[in-house]
């Protein structure tokens, strides 16, 4: 049996976005979401970090050839996200772009990857904040 | 239970082959990392090792121990050399950072006094790098 081995790869793209839900009144939108309510936005460096496994290739020594794997993310998500208005994207007409959201989003896009198995999406929003996913109802980790 | 990760640095030489295509298959997958000259990367190892306290040192392993470990078995082989040539298991696997994070894998398991090695992580850069963690995982 081969070693199956988990590679994890970094994108960066920088976006902007506002925290608002129409749903609620402006001075709960405030309460709620604080600065990040300004009606303005604001934006982040954001990094994609996804990770895959599978078998490691015999004949390539891979997991998955990364630049099948870099152009799938060139073409899904910073062609898209990269430079963008969050909330003017497809994704988040009616999701408010917080970076708990923007992980499902990744994780529904990356899980279309067709060469290895997607295992988790982190999104670090600042040097301070990032979030995990593992996909619905996979067991956490919480290990870095 | 408690995790300990060891980090070391080495920086080598590779370049990615596979002797049963032709060369025009090799350069199609494997695009620039083909170039026979080789090129390298300053790696960064990761080794993560489970175990328990031990009640009187407070630790889990030494790790005056461990990086002496760590500097036998990985880094004073892998360490200014050129993987696929001066490093007996590239030889027959070609040594992606996928490749590398199993063959120390296998250089270090039960090796550790005290202690389960759980992971290994290798960064062949900041924004590419593997993990792996044995054949049960």
């Amino acid at each position: 049996m081969r070693p199956v081995a988990h590679l994890n790869r970094r994108y960066y793209f920088s976006a902007s976005h506002r925290l608002h839900v129409d749903a609620l009144t402006p001075e709960r939108n405030r309460e709620v979401f604080g600065k990040c309510n300004n009606p303005f936005g604001h934006g982040h460096n954001y990094v994609a970090q996804v990770t895959f496994s599978g078998p490691v290739d015999a004949a390539t020594g891979m997991v998955t050839n990364l630049a099948d794997l870099d152009a799938f993310a060139q073409r899904e998500l910073l062609d898209i996200f990269d430079h963008a208005n969050l909330n003017t994207l497809e994704c988040f007409r009616d999701v408010v772009p917080s970076t708990e959201n923007l992980s499902l989003e990744l994780w529904r896009i990356f899980e279309q990857y067709p060469h290895a198995n997607l295992k988790r999406i982190r999104v670090e929003e600042t040097g301070n904040n990032s979030f995990d996913y593992f996909g619905e109802g996979a067991p956490v980790k919480h290990e870095e | 239970m408690i995790l300990l990760t060891r980090k070391a640095d080495f920086s080598a030489a590779h370049f990615y082959w596979n002797d049963a295509w032709s060369e025009a298959e090799n350069h199609r997958v494997f695009g620039k990392c083909a170039n026979r000259q080789g090129h390298g990367h300053n790696y960064t190892l990761e080794v993560t090792v489970a175990g328990s306290i031990d009640p009187t040192s407070g630790f889990v392993v030494d790790l005056k121990q461990l990086k002496d470990i760590l500097e036998r078995e990985v880094i004073s082989v892998y360490d200014h050399r050129h993987l696929n040539y001066e490093v007996p298991e590239f030889t027959t696997t070609i040594p992606t950072t996928e490749n590398i994070a199993v063959a120390i894998w296998r250089r270090l398991d039960g090796k550790i006094p005290n202690a389960k090695l759980h992971r290994v992580r290798v960064y062949e850069m900041p924004n590419l790098f593997a993990d792996y963690y044995g054949e049960q995982a």
